[in-house]
């Protein structure tokens, strides 16, 4: 195995990390992964500080780079080794596609994960970690929030018969849905998707990607 | 063609967008979008953002939403140096800093914003808990910034960028508002806002925020 190029601070079942993962394994460079112990709070001590004022999970570095928020992170990654991968995730080549690609980036980070993260939080994570029950009105109110969302995902999709958000090329903008959607597709509230063909052919489409398969049984939250 | 932003320039979204139309030196046209009178649900606005929110922008055939999504496409087509695309170490700092302000700073400004002025205007009653959580929230951000500022001029660099332009909508409601003292304990954050409250394009898009047809 080639030496590792890059580090990762944070393990894969962080949703955040396993966005900086995924985008590693597209550009297919070597990465180190560093735990970062939770439960222990090293994330708010003064050595994964120093990498991530904020005390956040994931933090990274390479070389004399080191940066933190998953998707300034990704995007670098991107930036710096697609030519050599032959992938063009960002298409900083082209204006228009370049625009259509941080338009559903945005989507993804204000109006979908706000809606899909809390369901993820309360059937997961807190049950599996934490011991504490999920909390059904939260849940509920999520899903009333992401039918509301998909709706809008259902029609953009249909309308526009693109394969992936952006245009017909899977993108920076698909990479980003995938943790959270993931994980909440490890619940029973993935048959909520049943109800948005579109969404659900482009969802099928995006874990067909060899980088998404993957990391996907490390991302897993066990208790 | 000039390019059209839909929507309030009060908006902080909607000045974000406004600023770096000047910072280029583009041509462009405010249309008003009314919120009052739920204009940003119809479907001529539908058509053009289908999640019911403003911005919008138009150039030419190409349509856009997400006010970080159209201020990019507007500084890379008006060959802005604002994003630093050309150096990496750079252009990932302007990024990261870009994810902290919708991350922490304009994501805890909204709610205070929303209840200390919307709100009383719709004849409501300010919620004091949710704007003091906020505050909290704030202040533990500030300090990140605090600290950032201390070592460098701005906050990707020693350059000015997006980043520190992109927190002056939320910036320009705190410094208004009646929790603009919250800034003293962090001197170099309240010089730096000073710094980016002061550029040309900033001044030119608060007259706009300022206009009771905004």
């Amino acid at each position: 195995m080639a030496p590792p190029v890059v580090t990762v601070f944070g393990t894969a079942n962080f949703a955040n990390a396993a966005r900086v993962m995924a985008c590693l394994e597209e550009v297919g460079v070597e990465y180190e992964v560093v735990e970062v112990d939770y439960m222990a709070k090293e994330h708010k001590g003064a050595e994964h500080l120093a990498r991530n004022p904020l005390g956040q999970i994931p933090a990274f570095q390479d070389g004399d780079i080191k940066l933190f928020e998953s998707r300034a992170i990704a995007k670098y990654v991107l930036r710096k080794y697609s030519k050599a991968a032959h992938v063009d995730l960002l298409r900083e080549g082209n204006p228009e596609e370049a625009a259509m690609v941080d338009v559903w980036t945005e989507v993804e980070a204000h109006t979908y994960f706000p809606a899909i993260a809390p369901i993820f939080y309360e059937c997961v994570v807190y049950p599996a970690t934490h011991g504490i029950p999920t909390n059904q009105k939260v849940v509920d109110e999520s899903l009333e929030k992401l039918k509301k969302v998909l709706d809008v995902y259902e029609a953009h999709l249909s309308r526009s018969k693109y394969l992936y958000l952006a245009g017909d090329f899977f993108s920076f903008a698909d990479l980003n849905h995938f943790p959270f959607t993931f994980h909440v597709m490890t619940t029973p509230h993935a048959s909520l998707f049943d109800s948005y063909p579109h969404v659900k052919a482009w969802w099928e489409r995006v874990m067909a990607r060899p980088s998404l398969k993957k990391i996907s049984p490390d991302m897993v939250i066990r208790a | 063609m000039a390019m059209k932003v839909y929507g309030p320039a009060m908006s902080t979204n909607v000045a974000r967008v406004l600023v770096c139309l000047e910072e280029v030196g583009a041509e462009y046209e405010v249309v008003p979008v009314d919120m009052t009178t739920g204009e940003h649900k119809s479907p001529a606005h539908d058509a053009r953002n289908p999640f019911g929110q403003v911005p919008a922008f138009q150039d030419g055939d190409l349509i856009l939403y997400e006010s970080r999504a159209i201020s990019k496409y507007i500084l890379r087509k008006g060959g802005s140096d604002l994003l630093r695309e050309s150096n990496l170490a750079e252009s990932a700092m302007v990024d990261v800093w870009l994810e902290v302000e919708s991350g922490h700073f304009s994501s805890t400004m909204s709610p205070i914003i929303f209840q200390c002025l919307v709100v009383p205007f719709l004849g409501g009653e300010t919620d004091t808990k949710i704007v003091q959580e906020n505050l909290e929230k704030l202040k533990t951000a500030l300090g990140v910034y605090e600290a950032r500022l201390s070592r460098f001029k701005y906050l990707a660099g020693d350059f000015v960028s997006l980043a520190d332009i992109s927190h002056f909508p939320a910036a320009y409601y705190l410094l208004g508002g009646s929790h603009a003292s919250v800034l003293d304990a962090y001197p170099h954050v309240k010089a730096w806002l000073a710094e980016v409250m002061d550029r040309p394009s900033v001044r030119k898009v608060v007259e706009l925020m300022k206009l009771p047809s905004a």
